[in-house]
């Protein structure tokens, strides 16, 4: 094991005030500590010294909950692939790097404190139709409804998203294109989500829309910074459900929907 | 009806709605700019194929066909020129707060700047018509360039073109354009089948693919012209 | 106080239903006038606000996470067990039933397990319907994997996420009815006490943890699903917000807090790599199938690296202590017999803190390939954390806490001692005993939330006047001022040490002295030492800001000074348990071959701890635990 000398930048801000980046000197920092725990070391010295420590998201720190949201020398979550910055460890880093360390950027994640931001708005996105409506209690058995598994292995592929935000983070347009593709291409993909294909498509682009996200310019920096590595096939395949999502809407009444079946 | 158009309005507002018509005018116009190239390379058939040609564009469903082409390639460019605007305003705004460091992975540079690609292309596309089109500020439209073909008084579309290339500032202009062009297109082509929901894991790497020819394509048959007249005295 | 479980009568099979039949019924016109207050959104406490609210309650949720969906629930990566016999295996409930029993290690509430058991078979439909990514077979049906513990293939699984697909199927559900206006959902929102009127629960006090603004609500009745207290060991497999807080404050207002010992270590871990360390990951068991674990056979060697240590200076303990299961010994076992390894100084790696893993001969016998495509993932994980690879060098392991069987003591209806608070998922006691089964939390979580509680709510419900109590009770008030000076004085201690490092040293301490081995006089030094450590912690902590903002300090310092309070009720209650059994193994209580003893005749009960407003004097309550299905015997795994 071997100890970095690091110089740190990092973006202050409290809520509803102008923020800065403020240098620190991480000294000693062991190589095999992750981020976090090099964020720790340096909290740690900052409190000692009667500073505020830095404020960032962090729970599970395995991955998996999505809480942690850093920006690391311009790309979310750090440099390495596939990767959460829980997940990041210090070796990545060289003895006397410059790191810059900023916040989740877009508007529609206000900052509330230092590098932690506000990501409600996947929340709406989600209340706006990403779910099956199905009542507790009123579900057929598990294996009357058969998904092929290749239907499934997709779906699932979906479904690892984490709602981290990186891809907004990571969108030069702050798009949140990757995330609600994801969320949505999963139900849409699977015969229980069929039924509510339309609404659920339509509800959650507009949901989008007005949370004040970005669009989509298909340079796909958000697949090239997603932890769960989301293809970008979702966001094709959400174009092409919410084009005929909006033509139904405009041109089909409800007696053909019927007939249509749904 | 009025709910039809509630929904296409609602359609129009919304971002992928933008978008998508971003895509397809786009198309409309890829497929625009290869049938003028080939049209062009006709002036390496020497004068009366190129004059022809001008004059059956011309003269097409009794010179309306023209019109129509005008009328929808000004529609196509309007609402691609129009929609881009207000969705690069939104984009905009969507990231007030830039990075301190900023850094991108994967992204193409024809990618970030489509919008002054376009922007560059819409000023070359207004010069050109007031070059080729409309003709002002030189001698196209007197009887210099008038010639005979097939007994009929044309318009000799073939000098115009040589005398128009044989002034550098205009084919050094012209080339800049086809290279913004063709940056505009490397990322255009294979990005309109994302946004028409028509790319596949397996075909996007060929969209990708044909996205990059095509452009190659379009700048290197559209600059032979000026290059071969300005360089190699092609014509004069 | 008598413990009265309210466990219905009659034969095993038929009780839930019969007590559904006679659970009253609310009708559907008053069921909107009740508010429900359910803190925590994992998979107990998101299914049930979604589901509570499809009834027509009122719901307001709470959660300390940014977003419902965060809860640690997600963390969990094996799967979830049912009994639906999918495989025609021979599975059934009573068969999941009694596997859960005996491998509680026969300190489970018998009636509980079996309603579990029944509704598991419900979960799977739901979630289903409800579109997880199960994972399947190409006909389109389920597929199921094996897990430990049982004979039969009932764990359904999505890929190596379970846990959070099954908690965004239960979060989409609350979605449904956050949108539809059934449930107002608080994120980032973190309880700091229950409120006490007329001896019911009826109502919570929080601090909004971005304004950070201390508010009460008020409720007709408050369901605790708030998880684990695995942290109180500091570094454990938990999320770094999991907490005891929620459960701890209920039981200092009345709930008794039942069987705190009964902790789960998971053998394999990432080690330790430096006291900076903040968390501890998990790898899944199953690399335990073509992995071979040993240490070296001198003290000398520990220091070298692996590949230098010849074969026959390795020991390869479990192949050598438990012939007929070797390397696949259970949990508890292997865990300990690691930690015997490495207390005898034969540990490796950093602090002598671990044990190696090898996958040499299974290289050797399968190629790579084999090995990479049936634990690929988890070597990249190894990979990343350690920077070693698995493939050049035998990974290192060491056992880590990750689930707490121990929790508040409910009645079969998952209500408290504290008339009117519920508790569901792992921060109650009932269903797993001593040990919990692999693939076995997700079930109980989902059962309580999706179907236990819409049911055993309302008996409690009809006895209360809906909306009676409002925030404007003077117990409200007094709660809300005691919330905001114990906030203050946090504050206002303006100390030398930070609240991490007393939280490390708590937890260094209970692990050494209350984790996977525990004796009579360690758990005597570590109740002298923790109420010490706790009065220095409020004369010597330091909480910098303040506490009308995000303060990410002030919250870790609240939940700490629960823990300090708890860790010394989990001695207690661990040496007040003169036995060994499931995740409780007392040195003292142990065949001469090592395994662990159980003192069926006087200790099968569980321990419900009364708070007493004395920390060191809590008053023990029992409920005597009755077998009449699944009959008491030991386990041997020779």
């Amino acid at each position: 094991m071997s100890l970095l000398n690091l110089q740190l930048k990092v973006w202050r801000q409290n809520q509803g005030q102008p923020g800065h980046f403020q240098e620190i000197q991480a000294r000693g920092i062991p190589d095999h500590a992750s981020f976090l725990e090099m964020m720790d070391i340096v909290n740690e010295r900052l409190i000692k010294d009667g500073s505020d420590p830095v404020a960032f998201d962090h729970d599970c720190r395995e991955g998996i909950c999505g809480m942690c949201s850093m920006t690391i020398n311009g790309i979310p979550h750090g440099p390495e692939k596939a990767t959460t910055t829980c997940q990041l460890h210090m070796r990545k880093f060289r003895d006397g790097d410059t790191i810059w360390i900023e916040p989740f950027r877009a508007r529609a994640f206000p900052v509330i404190k230092d590098l932690i931001v506000d990501r409600g708005a996947f929340d709406r996105i989600q209340q706006a139709g990403g779910y099956v409506t199905v009542r507790t209690g009123a579900a057929p058995d598990a294996n009357s409804i058969l998904v092929g598994k290749e239907v499934a292995d997709a779906a699932m592929d979906a479904a690892a998203c984490i709602g981290c935000g990186a891809c907004v983070a990571a969108c030069k347009n702050a798009s949140a294109m990757l995330f609600v593709s994801a969320k949505a291409g999963q139900l849409n993909s699977l015969p229980q989500g069929q039924p509510e294909k339309d609404r659920r498509t339509l509800g959650m682009v507009r949901q989008m829309d007005k949370e004040g996200f970005g669009n989509c310019t298909n340079q796909y920096e958000c697949e090239a910074a997603c932890p769960k590595e989301i293809s970008v096939r979702w966001i094709t395949k959400m174009n092409r459900d919410y084009a005929i999502a909006s033509a139904k809407e405009a041109f089909v009444g409800t007696t053909e929907r019927t007939e249509g079946g749904e | 009806m009025s709910a039809v158009f509630d929904s296409l309005s609602r359609f129009y507002a919304s971002s992928i709605g933008k978008k998508i018509l971003v895509a397809l005018t786009g198309a409309a116009l890829v497929v625009f700019v290869l049938g003028h190239m080939i049209g062009n390379l006709l002036v390496f058939a020497g004068p009366d194929a190129i004059n022809e040609y001008g004059h059956l564009l011309q003269t097409a469903l009794h010179g309306g066909g023209v019109w129509i082409a005008r009328l929808g390639l000004l529609a196509a460019v309007g609402i691609h020129i129009i929609a881009t605007i207000q969705l690069t305003r939104q984009n905009r705004a969507a990231r007030l707060d830039r990075y301190g460091k900023e850094a991108s992975q994967v992204s193409s540079k024809s990618s970030r700047t489509m919008i002054w690609s376009g922007l560059t292309i819409l000023a070359f596309i207004i010069y050109h018509l007031l070059h080729f089109t409309v003709r002002v500020g030189n001698e196209y439209n007197s009887a210099a360039y008038k010639t005979t073909l097939h007994g009929e008084e044309v318009h000799n579309v073939y000098k115009m073109v040589i005398d128009g290339f044989s002034w550098a500032p205009a084919s050094i202009f012209y080339v800049i354009a086809m290279l913004l062009l063709s940056s505009h297109l490397s990322h255009g082509v294979s990005s309109l089948f994302q946004t028409l929901g028509l790319a596949t894991h397996r075909t996007e790497p060929l969209f990708k693919k044909l996205g990059h020819a095509f452009a190659l394509l379009i700048v290197v048959g559209n600059c032979s012209i000026p290059l071969a007249i300005l360089v190699f005295g092609y014509g004069r | 106080m008598s413990l009265d479980s309210k466990t219905p009568s009659g034969p095993m099979a038929l009780r839930w239903s019969k007590h559904k039949q006679d659970s009253k019924l609310i009708n559907p016109k008053n069921k909107r006038k009740y508010t429900v207050i359910v803190v925590g959104s994992g998979l107990a406490g998101a299914s049930a606000a979604a589901t509570l609210s499809e009834l027509g309650y009122q719901v307001k949720c709470f959660c300390f996470q940014d977003s419902p969906r965060r809860a640690h629930s997600i963390a969990a990566q094996g799967g979830i067990n049912a009994a639906k016999n999918y495989q025609n295996d021979g599975d059934s409930v009573h068969r999941l039933f009694y596997d859960t029993v005996k491998g509680g290690d026969f300190r489970a509430r018998e009636s509980n397990v079996h309603r579990l058991a029944e509704e598991s078979v419900n979960i799977i439909d739901q979630c289903a319907a409800q579109g997880v990514p199960f994972a399947r077979e190409y006909g389109g049906g389920l597929a199921n994997r094996s897990f430990g513990g049982a004979q039969v293939s009932r764990t359904f699984y999505a890929r190596g996420q379970t846990g959070q697909q099954l908690l965004l199927g239960a979060y989409s559900s609350l979605n449904k009815e956050i949108a539809r206006g059934g449930v107002k959902m608080y994120s980032r929102t973190e309880m700091l006490d229950v409120v006490v009127v007329d001896g019911h629960a009826k109502g919570i006090i929080t601090r909004d943890l971005v304004t950070g603004a201390i508010e009460s609500h008020a409720g007709d009745t408050v369901l605790l699903c708030t998880g684990g207290y695995g942290n109180v060991f500091y570094l454990s497999t938990n999320a770094m917000g999991c907490n005891v807080t929620a459960t701890w404050r209920a039981h200092r207002k009345g709930a008794y807090f039942a069987n705190p010992c009964y902790t789960q270590i998971h053998p394999t871990c990432i080690p330790v790599s430096g006291d900076y360390q903040s968390k501890l990951t998990l790898m899944s068991e199953s690399l335990r199938n073509d992995g071979r674990i040993w240490v070296p056979k001198k003290k000398e060697d520990c220091g070298k690296p692996a590949t230098q240590i010849a074969e026959e200076d390795r020991d390869y303990f479990l192949e050598r202590k438990y012939p007929s299961f070797g390397n696949l010994a259970p949990r508890d076992i292997s865990s300990r017999a690691a930690k015997e390894a490495c207390d005898a100084g034969l540990g490796v790696g950093p602090g002598g803190r671990g044990v190696y893993l090898d996958f040499a001969e299974a290289i050797g016998q399968f190629g790579q390939k084999t090995i990479a495509e049936r634990y690929g993932n988890l070597f990249e994980m190894y990979e990343k954390i350690t920077g070693e690879s698995g493939y050049k060098q035998p990974m290192r392991i060491y056992p880590a806490v990750h689930y707490t069987m121990g929790g508040l003591w409910v009645d079969y209806n998952l209500m408290s001692s504290l008339p009117g608070l519920h508790v569901l998922g792992e921060a109650n006691f009932s269903d797993h005993g001593a040990n919990r089964l692999g693939a076995s939390a997700l079930m109980q979580g989902l059962a309580d939330g999706y179907f236990v509680i819409p049911t055993t709510i309302a008996p409690y419900l009809v006895t209360q006047k809906p909306g009676a109590v409002t925030t404007s009770h003077p117990e409200f008030q007094k709660a809300l001022e005691d919330a905001r000076a114990r906030t203050n004085r946090l504050l206002n201690v303006k100390g030398k040490r930070s609240v991490d490092s007393f939280h490390r040293e708590l937890g260094l301490l209970v692990w050494d002295k209350c984790g996977m081995a525990r004796d009579k006089a360690g758990l005597n030094e570590a109740l002298k030492r923790i109420p010490e450590l706790r009065e220095e912690f409020w004369s010597n902590v330091v909480v910098p800001g303040s506490g009308s903002a995000a303060n990410p300090e002030l919250e870790k310092a609240g939940r700490v000074a629960d823990f300090m309070e708890f860790g010394e009720l989990l001695c207690l209650d661990a040496r007040e348990r003169e036995e060994s059994c499931g995740g409780h193994f007392r040195t003292e209580h142990q065949y001469p071959d090592g395994e662990a003893k159980r003192d069926d005749e006087n200790y099968c009960y569980a321990a419900a701890w009364e708070y007493t407003g004395d920390l060191s004097k809590p008053t023990l309550n029992k409920e005597q635990l009755t077998f009449e299905e699944v009959h008491l015997q030991v386990r041997s795994y020779k």
